[in-house]
């Protein structure tokens, strides 16, 4: 775990200040009634311009982060919890895929999250089927996961039946708190080997298509040479809230020749584009830095798993954040279940050169200023919402567990369905009665 | 009967039948119990390595501080304290590092699904038949594989690639060394079996079921293994008797005519003699059960059960039976039948006494990291009670699975006389942080963090402009 001694002394200037914020709040009452609550000396790793404060509390009340700092005195009723140095992170976010909308993977009846019409429907909004009870979302909850990004996925349709389009549709960041999806914050576009499988079997296409469906949304009389619209007035008019408030278009891309062709293509039509996956973007690191585009990357792509991906490597995290590309993760198989899986691929990262913060704020404030989350996620900071979480050990560590959660200002629970068939068999296997 | 003895026995069987039949018929025929694709893997001549002072796994539940480990002639030499400096030797300093056997995965699919993952390679399933006991998966193998590089990496040394799940019966497997090879035959482990795939549950049933043809349901699986274990009983006793009368020798031997070879009969005859270990993919406990009551039916050994995400449900059931359970640390939930996987799987089993866990990986990614796999559910041992160590734990992806693959009297352990199949790691392996700084096999240094390769080791790698500039 890196403490540097520049956060630490931010630490100590700030003391006065934090204290003076203390004293403020020292008879606050919680809006619900609850308790205000005191995390005592632990390590924050805040996430915010305060770096990471040792020998830290966190005062939280009504629900809120109302302290951040070393010698905070609790207000009267307070329930306190020494931290025993314990790091505090803010909730992680689980990457880009489908939680909340798909529940087992092999089941179609239970996922919603991919929309095969055959027909461009970019205002295909997947998170209209969020199910906050959703066991994944449950499971993630458990592991100090507080958000995560649904997206619209793609895919070509089985036997000759309507497949998706590339302009997949929208995302939004949902919360694992029990509380309804963000509204729509970014588009989805699919482009290399997928996009092309989409397109008429050319990637080449794809981005035809794109710059085509981008002209008909900004002028919806004219239509293409065959007279016919690709989009509904409703997809015209999401391509256009996207292009005019600069929402992000997530465009899935491994190639270091599509990265390129679909970053010039974005500047051209003046979109903001996010890249995800990007398993050769190292090789274009310093084009994407110039061009200011981030990347949404998974750590532990390391093999040509498509002619795509064939400059594969452990290192691309390490080299763009070199490189000075703003870099965030996101395990690439879009599967819900095993999104915990996030802050393991965080500590790959750091194992094959990304420093320690970088790989932290890959998986919390980064994704959470991606997807214009910040107000709720992605830092511990004064004014904001306790969505934060105590861990047994090094957050990137995996032996290192959640000790307590909390989200929207709650205490999270930390119970799952696993948690309880863990429960009904571990006495079990004890009394030698397994069977 | 090994196979050391058989091939003996076989050895006098053809000398008979050269005496009875002539030198032509003796060279031609063939049966089921012989090896045509025999390993051509020869271990590297070496130079004795001595590593000096690392803390030492040795597989056998045994943690070791500050200890030597000297390799001769491709073998463990001796474990102990101040060993002497080989002659002509190398030494490695250890020091502040840890040693631990070579690590094994039983479950994966390197070559024959290798990576890129597109259909001129993809080899894994022959999807055909629900009983394909007559195909072996070495015959689809890639040595190319950039896969099994990335997993030399991350410090396997020996695994096992078996056919996919499509099937009932999937077909033979083999178990390779993990050393960088133009042919299969010079990757497989000398003297290794190879294993059987049998596949439960809703891979079979939704792969044959989607095509309206058996099986379609849990229990059209069951009655097709059975139908097959029916025919193989059949021709196990049809050249039982063959051999008695051919061993018997006189008028018996010259009137004995051989049955006609089967080669889906020949697998699954050998598998009921013991000689081909069964490797049964299987996540539902009740489902497990069945399996273990028609292992008695027929009178055959499950080595293992594969994914066995519910195997934490019956572990002491399985500890009694003697089967082990290869499992992940967190799948679940991508099937029905995976739906109630829990990160405490591995450590429950590993907790029946006599309980064999396995960590495996299913995965051109898992296998690179199986020791972060089990650090996971090692944690997660531990904090609902069970007192795991590191000693302990090294056992889940170096001993169990050389005892469930039945190579534990080769490697799988720090033994002197065993195979220097050996990895020494930059930390405690069980972390995120852990990399495999060295990797042995049979005492050849195979991997050196400090000094990668100048070119790739996959062909398929050579040449790609992409690569340049990459680690």
């Amino acid at each position: 775990m890196s403490v540097t001694a520049s956060s630490a002394n931010l630490g100590a200037r700030l003391l006065a200040a934090c204290l003076a914020g203390a004293a403020l709040v020292l008879a606050a009452v919680t809006a619900t009634g609850a308790p205000a609550v005191l995390l005592r000396d632990g390590v924050i790793h805040t996430e915010s311009s305060r770096g990471t404060l040792t020998a830290a509390s966190v005062l939280i009340v009504g629900g809120k982060v109302t302290a951040i700092g070393p010698d905070l005195v609790a207000p009267a009723g307070a329930t306190v919890i020494e931290l025993h140095g314990k790091p505090v992170t803010p909730a992680l976010f689980g990457g880009i895929g489908m939680l909340g909308v798909e529940e087992v993977t092999e089941e179609g009846t239970t996922i919603d999250g991919v929309l095969k019409l055959g027909q461009m429907r970019p205002e295909f909004d997947p998170s209209l089927a969020f199910n906050p009870d959703s066991i994944p979302v449950g499971v993630s909850r458990a592991e100090g996961i507080g958000f995560a990004v649904v997206a619209a996925g793609a895919e070509a349709g089985r036997r000759g039946a309507a497949g998706s389009s590339v302009l997949a549709g929208q995302a939004s960041v949902v919360r694992l708190d029990g509380r309804a999806p963000r509204p729509p914050v970014a588009l989805s576009f699919v482009s290399g080997a997928d996009g092309g499988a989409l397109a008429g079997d050319s990637r080449a296409a794809a981005y035809m298509l794109l710059a085509q469906a981008l002209e008909e949304s900004r002028n919806p009389a004219a239509a293409t040479s065959m007279d016919v619209h690709l989009l509904t007035p409703a997809g015209r008019r999401v391509i256009k809230g996207v292009v005019a408030e600069q929402k992000p278009v997530l465009v899935e891309a491994d190639r270091a020749s599509d990265i390129r062709t679909v970053v010039e293509l974005a500047q051209r039509q003046k979109l903001h584009v996010v890249i995800q996956g990007g398993a050769e973007a190292w090789r274009v690191a310093g084009f994407l830095a110039h061009a200011d585009v981030p990347v949404v990357l998974d750590p532990l792509d390391d093999l040509p798993e498509s002619f795509d991906s064939i400059g594969a490597t452990l290192e691309n995290a390490a080299r763009l954040h070199a490189a000075g590309v703003t870099i965030a993760f996101s395990l690439r198989d879009s599967d819900p279940h095993n999104i915990r899986k996030l802050r393991q691929a965080a500590g790959i990262a750091v194992a094959h050169g990304l420093s320690w913060d970088a790989a932290l704020s890959a998986i919390t404030s980064t994704p959470a200023r991606l997807f214009r989350a910040t107000n709720e996620f992605g830092s511990i900071e004064v004014g904001k919402p306790a969505n934060l979480v105590v861990w047994t050990g090094d957050p990137l560590e995996v032996t290192s567990l959640v000790d307590t959660a909390w989200l929207d200002g709650e205490r999270a629970s930390l119970r799952s369905r696993q948690t309880e068939l863990r429960d009904r068999y571990v006495p079990k296997v004890k009394a030698g009665t397994a069977r | 009967m090994t196979r050391s003895i058989r091939r003996a026995y076989l050895r006098g069987l053809f000398a008979v039948l050269g005496a009875l039949l002539g030198a032509v018929a003796s060279a031609q025929a063939s049966s089921p119990w012989d090896d045509p694709y025999p390993s051509t893997y020869r271990a590297p001549v070496t130079a004795p390595v001595l590593i000096r002072g690392a803390t030492v796994l040795t597989g056998t539940g045994t943690r070791l501080e500050a200890t030597d480990v000297l390799i001769t002639d491709g073998k463990i030499a001796a474990i102990g304290q101040n060993l002497e400096f080989p002659t002509g030797g190398r030494v490695v300093d250890g020091h502040g590092r840890w040693l631990t056997p070579g690590l094994i995965d039983v479950h994966s699919h390197l070559g024959v699904y290798p990576s890129p993952s597109i259909s001129g390679n993809s080899d894994g399933n022959e999807a055909t038949a629900p009983v394909t006991a007559n195909v072996w998966a070495e015959h689809s193998v890639w040595p190319v594989d950039p896969g099994f590089y990335t997993a030399l990496a991350g410090g396997i040394t020996t695994l096992e690639i078996l056919p996919g799940s499509a099937n009932l019966i999937g077909g033979r497997s083999v178990v390779l060394k993990n050393v960088q090879a133009v042919t299969y035959q010079s990757m497989k482990f000398p003297a290794a079996p190879q294993g059987l795939k049998m596949a439960c549950g809703e891979n079979p049933k939704r792969v044959y079921g989607g095509r309206n043809t058996a099986p379609s349901t849990r229990m059209g699986n069951v009655a097709g293994y059975r139908a097959a274990w029916i025919e193989a009983e059949e021709y196990l006793r049809d050249w039982k008797d063959y051999d008695a009368k051919i061993k018997a020798g006189g008028k018996a031997a010259d009137e004995a005519k051989a049955p006609k070879r089967d080669l889906k009969l020949d697998t699954l005859a050998r598998a009921i003699k013991g000689e081909i270990p069964i490797q049964m993919h299987c996540y539902r406990a009740d489902e497990m059960a069945i399996m273990l009551d028609m292992s008695h039916e027929f009178g055959f050994h499950i080595a293992a059960f594969h994914h066995a995400t519910e195997a934490y449900k019956i572990s002491n059931l399985l500890a009694e039976k003697g089967v082990c359970a290869a499992m992940w640390a967190d799948w679940w939930g991508f099937k029905m039948e995976s739906n109630d996987g829990i990160q405490e799987d591995i450590a429950l089993v590993d907790a029946a006494p006599g309980g064999c866990a396995i960590v495996h990986s299913d995965s051109e990614e898992g296998i690179q990291r199986l020791n972060q796999e089990a650090a996971k559910a090692m944690a997660r041992g531990r904090a609902v009670g069970f007192d795991i160590s590191p000693e302990r734990a090294i056992r889940w992806l170096t001993a169990n699975p050389a005892r469930a693959l039945g190579i534990l009297d080769k490697t799988g352990t720090i033994e002197a006389g065993k195979m220097a199949d050996v990895v020494l790691w930059n930390r405690d392996p069980f972390s995120v942080y852990a990399l495999a700084d060295e990797v042995y096999i049979d005492g050849a240094l195979q991997y050196d963090r400090a000094h990668p390769p100048a070119t790739p080791r996959s062909d398929f790698m050579l040449g790609q402009p992409a690569t340049v500039g990459a680690p």
